[in-house]
């Protein structure tokens, strides 16, 4: 039937974000162009729109901001923690006075929905920012011994499903230990960095101690290869992570990786059905599914299989995919069409592997890169659907008979970065979290973040902790 | 999946028709159907063990997940024509309501000339569902509205409390029938059902039900005393194999009433209820609904969870008084694009 209740078209408004033309390098407090003067577009994934030109960086570049790392390196690290941590309170309490400017700007960078960046986003990223301001004066207290010192330069290069958060990850904890930083952001999703860049400025944070270098692999590269870097922090994909650990070999740099995932989402028969749907749907299309902690292999249960999967599919069919800037909008576009493309050669793996595949009846936009939640049941253990990190709205259905088979199969993988459990009885959860290999196992709900919670991953989803006391350690020389 | 919002909305006279025709038609065959389910659970309901297996082997609320959804659905942004299409909808889904010690017949007629005329500016605005009153009131309720089509429903069962012996409850109910309710508000026995005696909670129903004769009965859980949502559910559940037409959530009398999460379980209950046995049953936040933004809310939570079959009032009810008034101030803004103020709805 139609619906009559059909919800009239509310978007966030553009304006509240000035987007300008053209960006440069942020090096030694100063926007610059590159020393090629090369450039790029950025685009809106979901309409294709360049968005801006900004400064491609090169290898002369990433030598100009290291060396303002160095030089700021000796003041910043002096002060004493407290004064530090007054800027980062600055940055923190900014960011949230420009909390729907910044919103706004990675929506439309990115392609996710405004409800993300809304709700989910730009609070975490705050949250991030004020934690690490409180420990910027206790490092005496965390665990590291007296007086603990921080590395020196740290390079850092973020990815593009999380452009903000990612950078709150990786800044905060580099500048309240006494670091210095130069960043390297995606190429698809440079804009944000570069008004955090802007509110650095705006916070009087002394020049030279955040450097932001948009641009593609060999910039990334010749941060994390420059011989004056002494710490280098990524977070990206496995194959350019394993990359990063064969340069770094053989050097006294402190590495840390948070890679790719394939997370378990293991729902046991006495879940509470309804609340592990929601979870199942948040674990893989929040984002797009575009999550390196995505639970993006359902193992069910076989005596419920039939009934979550109704449920699960009338679930599917109410969400609503479209303009990001909708507010009511709960699937975004994919960031790339680089990306696109990848997603769609897996799912058609999948189908060519004998893998059932779903969707709920949806219209995708004309204009934009987009793929529809979807769904593949009959999958086991042998196909690549089940195996390979997608990185995109695509859930792969399991079953398992015993929590011990379910164990043998959430960690039967490669990976290891997170995984959920769904029960409703207590000791389950303890027994099977103390046997899953995964850095964050979530029980009874999924994707929640905090910055007081380490995060970090087992075998080739990476090593190393972000967040929490745990993340003061990859920035101190301890 | 409703992809991009579209921009094709409902012509207004297709409203109006949908809102009519949700003003109580009589859905042929419903009665003998719920019968049919109330039979279909007649192992469940042979004895106080079994009940209680089938209760308690329902799956779980996970209280935190359960509360999150209804958040997220709270954060549903309903603009221009949804908003005027949720606010006829909302103001023919109230049960205008007083529930007082110190009503009489004059307050419960000003109460019916405002359900069958809710706005004497607009007579375009539509008419409340129901007034509902105590069942010494029916008798005048239900000549302030006659000839309206707007129904009367009248608590009973020793309303609020239920604390009274099944006779009276029954006595109750058939004297309200008699006067002319065409709905029954019944409230369980909270104690009995705290006490896990499950099988009385059900028979009295089962009781109350057959007393209705063809009234619709509503069957209220006091949400607010059972306090878990384990116990809602279960509750919801007991309700529908009972036969109840529409579970409610509360008599509007305790501390904690109708709440977005509460009516989000119970809206999956009566969900689920139709999936298994193919008889829908309606639901009625009551309680602690005062606003317009709120009454939205429960319209998003209605068409997400149970879907667009429930938004009507045949389906959805909301027990309020003072929402009115915020919903036909909202209405009066839309149509003339500003706020006019208590002084131009009427006080009752």
């Amino acid at each position: 039937m139609t619906n009559l209740f059909e919800y009239a078209p509310a978007p966030e408004s553009r304006a509240v974000v000035d987007i300008a033309p053209s960006y440069g390098l942020f090096i030694d407090g100063e926007f610059t162009e590159a020393a090629d003067g090369k450039v790029f577009k950025t685009v809106s994934p979901s309409t294709e729109e360049v968005l801006s030109e900004v400064a491609r960086a090169g290898a002369e570049d990433v030598d100009r901001a290291v060396k303002a790392a160095r030089k700021a390196f000796e003041k910043w690290s002096a002060l004493p923690g407290a004064e530090r941590g007054k800027y980062l309170f600055r940055i923190a309490r900014i960011i949230q006075e420009r909390s729907r400017e910044l919103a706004v700007l990675e929506t439309l960078d990115n392609g996710k929905p405004i409800k993300e960046t809304r709700d989910a986003d730009l609070p975490l990223v705050a949250a991030h920012f004020f934690y690490y301001a409180g420990w910027a004066d206790k490092l005496d207290h965390a665990g590291y011994g007296p007086d603990p010192k921080p590395l020196g330069v740290a390079g850092q290069v973020i990815p593009w499903n999380f452009p903000l958060l990612m950078l709150a990850w990786k800044i905060a904890p580099a500048l309240a230990t006494g670091n210095t930083v130069v960043l390297k952001p995606a190429e698809t999703t440079p804009l944000s960095a570069l008004f955090f860049a802007d509110i650095c400025r705006q916070a009087g944070l002394p020049k030279g101690v955040v450097n932001i270098l948009p641009g593609y692999g060999d910039a990334g590269a010749a941060v994390t290869a420059h011989p004056d870097v002494n710490k280098v922090a990524f977070t990206g994909s496995t194959a350019v992570g394993k990359e990063i650990a064969r340069t770094l070999a053989g050097t006294d740099k402190k590495l840390t990786l948070e890679l790719g995932g394939k997370g378990a989402n293991i729902v046991f028969d006495d879940a509470p059905i309804d609340q592990a749907v929601e979870g199942i749907v948040g674990g893989i299309f929040f984002n797009q599914g575009q999550v390196c902690c995505a639970g993006s292999r359902l193992l069910v249960q076989e005596s419920i299989h039939d009934e979550l999967l109704d449920s699960l599919k009338r679930r599917l069919s109410t969400l609503r995919l479209g303009d990001p800037l909708d507010k009511n909008t709960d699937i975004g576009a994919i960031n790339s069409e680089e990306q696109l493309s990848r997603i769609t050669a897996l799912v058609e793996t999948g189908e060519a592997e004998g893998a059932e595949r779903w969707s709920p009846e949806c219209e995708l936009p004309s204009t934009g890169y987009w793929f529809a939640p979807t769904l593949f049941t009959n999958v086991t253990q042998a196909h690549t659907v089940a195996r390979d990190e997608i990185f995109g709205p695509v859930l792969s259905v399991l079953t398992f008979r015993t929590p011990d088979e379910a164990v043998a199969k959430a960690n039967n993988t490669p990976y290891g970065l997170s995984a959920g459990i769904w029960t409703e009885k207590g000791s389950r959860i303890l027994a099977v979290a103390n046997k899953l290999r995964a850095g964050v196992v979530w029980s009874n709900t999924f994707n929640k973040f905090d910055p007081t919670s380490p995060f970090g991953g087992y075998k080739e989803s990476g090593f190393g902790r972000e967040g929490g006391r745990h993340g003061l350690e990859a920035y101190l020389d301890v | 999946m409703p992809p991009v919002p579209k921009s094709d909305k409902p012509a207004k006279g297709e409203k109006k028709a949908r809102a009519k025709a949700g003003e109580q038609t009589e859905r042929a065959g419903k009665a003998p159907a719920a019968r049919e389910a109330t039979a279909s659970f007649a192992d469940v309901t042979s004895s106080d063990a079994t009940l209680r297996r089938f209760l308690h082997g329902l799956p779980g609320v996970d209280t935190v997940g359960l509360e999150a959804r209804a958040a997220a659905l709270g954060t549903r942004s309903i603009k221009t024509t949804a908003k005027a299409y949720a606010i006829d909808l909302a103001i023919s889904m109230i049960d205008l309501t007083t529930l007082e010690g110190a009503d009489t017949a004059g307050k419960v007629r000003a109460l019916g000339a405002k359900a069958v005329n809710p706005d004497p500016t607009d007579r375009t605005t539509p008419k409340t569902a129901a007034v509902c009153v105590y069942p010494d009131m029916v008798a005048t309720a239900k000549e302030a509205v006659a000839g309206s089509g707007v129904k009367v429903a009248s608590v009973a069962t020793a309303f609020p409390a239920g604390r009274a012996a099944l006779g009276v409850k029954l006595a109750d109910t058939k004297d309200a029938v008699a006067a002319g309710a065409d709905e029954i508000d019944m409230v369980i026995d909270r104690g009995a059902f705290l006490a896990g005696h499950y099988m009385k909670v059900y028979e009295e129903i089962r009781a109350v039900k057959e007393a209705c004769g063809d009234a619709r009965l509503k069957v209220i859980f006091e949400t607010g005393e059972l306090s878990t949502y384990d116990n809602i559910r279960r509750a919801s559940w007991i309700g529908m194999i009972a036969g109840a037409d529409f579970i409610k959530t509360s008599t509007g009398k305790v501390g904690v009433n109708a709440t977005p999460a509460n009516t989000l379980l119970m809206l999956e209950a009566v969900r689920d209820f139709r999936a298994q046995t193919g008889v829908q049953v309606g639901v009625k936040p009551a309680g602690g609904i005062r606003s317009t933004k709120d009454a939205i809310k429960f319209l998003v939570l209605v068409n997400e969870t149970a879907g667009p079959d429930w938004l009507d009032n045949h389906w959805f009810r909301f027990g309020a008084s003072s929402l009115l008034n915020d919903l036909l101030m909202q209405r009066q803004k839309l149509a003339t694009g500003r706020y006019s103020g208590p002084d131009y709805v009427t006080v009752d």
